[in-house]
C-alpha cells in the first residue's frame, strides 16, 4: 500500500468535522443521531488506519468494540427518540425543552 | 499511480460529498440514504487497510442493520414533516460550521505534526493478516479482548432490554383506561387498582 496513513486520518478528521456539524446545526432528533454515527464511523475509519500503521490488530478490534457499541447507542437512542416523539408528537429537539428555565 | 491510490481518491470524494449531503437534505429518507453511500465507501477504505472482516461487519452490520433501523423510526414517525428553519439561538449555524472547520484544522495540523507521511509496515497483509484477517482478528480478540468481549455481550442485553422497557407503553394505557373509566363511572366509582 502505497497511500500515507495521514490521508485517511486526514478524511477522517473531515468526516468527524462533518458530524459535529450536523449535531450542531440540525434539529430533527433522527438527523442529529445520523450525525452522531458519522462521528462513529469516522473513528472507526482512524482507529483501522492507525491499526494499518503501527502492524498489529489491536486498532481492527477497537473498531469492531466501537461497532457493537454503536449497535446498542442506536437501539436505546432511537426508543428514546420514539418515546419523546410520542410524548410531543414532534421530532424536533427545539421542542422538548421541558427541563429549560 | 498504486492502486491504492486510486481507490482513496475515488472514493474520498464520495465519502466527504455524500456525509455533507447528510446535512444539507431536507428530507430525513434522503439523509439516510447518503448516510448508506457514507458506509459504504468507508468500507471501502477498510478493506484498502487490510481489514476485510471489518468491510463485511460494516456493510452488514451498519449499512443493513442499523439503517434499516433508522429508515423504519423515520417511517413511524412520518416522512413529509420538514424541518423548522427558525434559529432558537442567533448565530448558531454560522457559528457551528465555524468551529467544525477548526476542529478539522486541528486534527490536520496534529496529523502533519505528529505521524507525517507515515506508511505503515509494507508486508501488513502477510505478517500481521497471517492465515487470513477474520482468523488473526479472532486469535487477538480471543486471547488479548477476551474480558471486554464478554462485557459486550451483556452490554447488547442490557440494550435489548432497554430497548424493550422504553418501547412499551403500558403506565400510559394505564391511566387514560382509568380516566375513561372515571369518566363512565363518574366521581368515586373509579375502576379498583
Amino acid at each position: 500500500m502505497r497511500t500515507p496513513i495521514s490521508y485517511f486520518v486526514a478524511l477522517s478528521a473531515i468526516l468527524f468535522a462533518i458530524g459535529t456539524v450536523g449535531v450542531l446545526v440540525r434539529k430533527n432528533a433522527l438527523v442529529i443521531f445520523m450525525s452522531v454515527e458519522l462521528q462513529l464511523n469516522a473513528v472507526n475509519l482512524a482507529l483501522v488506519a492507525f491499526s494499518r500503521m503501527h502492524g498489529n490488530l489491536n486498532g481492527q478490534v477497537l473498531a469492531f468494540f466501537s461497532m457493537v457499541v454503536a449497535a446498542a447507542e442506536v437501539v436505546v437512542g432511537l426508543a428514546i427518540i420514539v418515546n419523546v416523539y410520542r410524548r410531543l408528537h414532534s421530532a424536533n429537539v427545539d421542542d422538548a425543552s421541558l427541563l429549560r428555565w | 499511480m498504486a492502486p491504492d491510490h486510486i481507490v482513496f481518491w475515488v472514493f474520498a470524494p464520495i465519502s466527504v460529498g455524500s456525509a455533507v449531503a447528510v446535512l444539507v437534505q431536507r428530507n430525513a429518507v434522503h439523509s439516510a440514504l447518503f448516510l448508506i453511500v457514507n458506509f459504504f465507501t468507508l468500507a471501502v477504505f477498510y478493506l484498502v487497510l487490510g481489514a476485510p472482516f471489518l468491510f463485511a461487519v460494516q456493510i452488514i452490520v451498519y449499512a443493513g442493520a442499523i439503517m434499516v433501523l433508522f429508515l423504519f423510526v423515520i417511517m413511524l414517525l412520518g416522512v413529509d414533516r420538514d424541518e423548522s428553519l427558525v434559529e432558537r439561538l442567533r448565530g448558531q449555524r454560522p457559528m457551528a460550521i465555524l468551529l467544525g472547520l477548526g476542529l478539522a484544522a486541528e486534527v490536520f495540523v496534529t496529523v502533519r505534526a505528529s505521524i507525517g507521511l507515515a506508511r505503515g509496515p509494507a508486508d501488513f497483509d502477510q505478517v500481521v493478516n497471517e492465515g487470513g484477517n477474520a482468523e488473526a482478528l479472532s486469535r487477538v480478540l480471543f486471547r488479548d479482548y477476551f474480558l471486554p468481549f464478554e462485557v459486550t455481550s451483556i452490554l447488547l442485553i442490557v440494550a435489548a432490554v432497554a430497548a424493550m422497557v422504553l418501547a412499551q407503553q403500558r403506565e400510559r394505557a394505564r391511566t387514560r383506561a382509568e380516566a375513561e373509566a372515571f369518566q363512565v363511572a363518574g366521581p368515586g366509582g373509579g375502576v379498583p387498582t
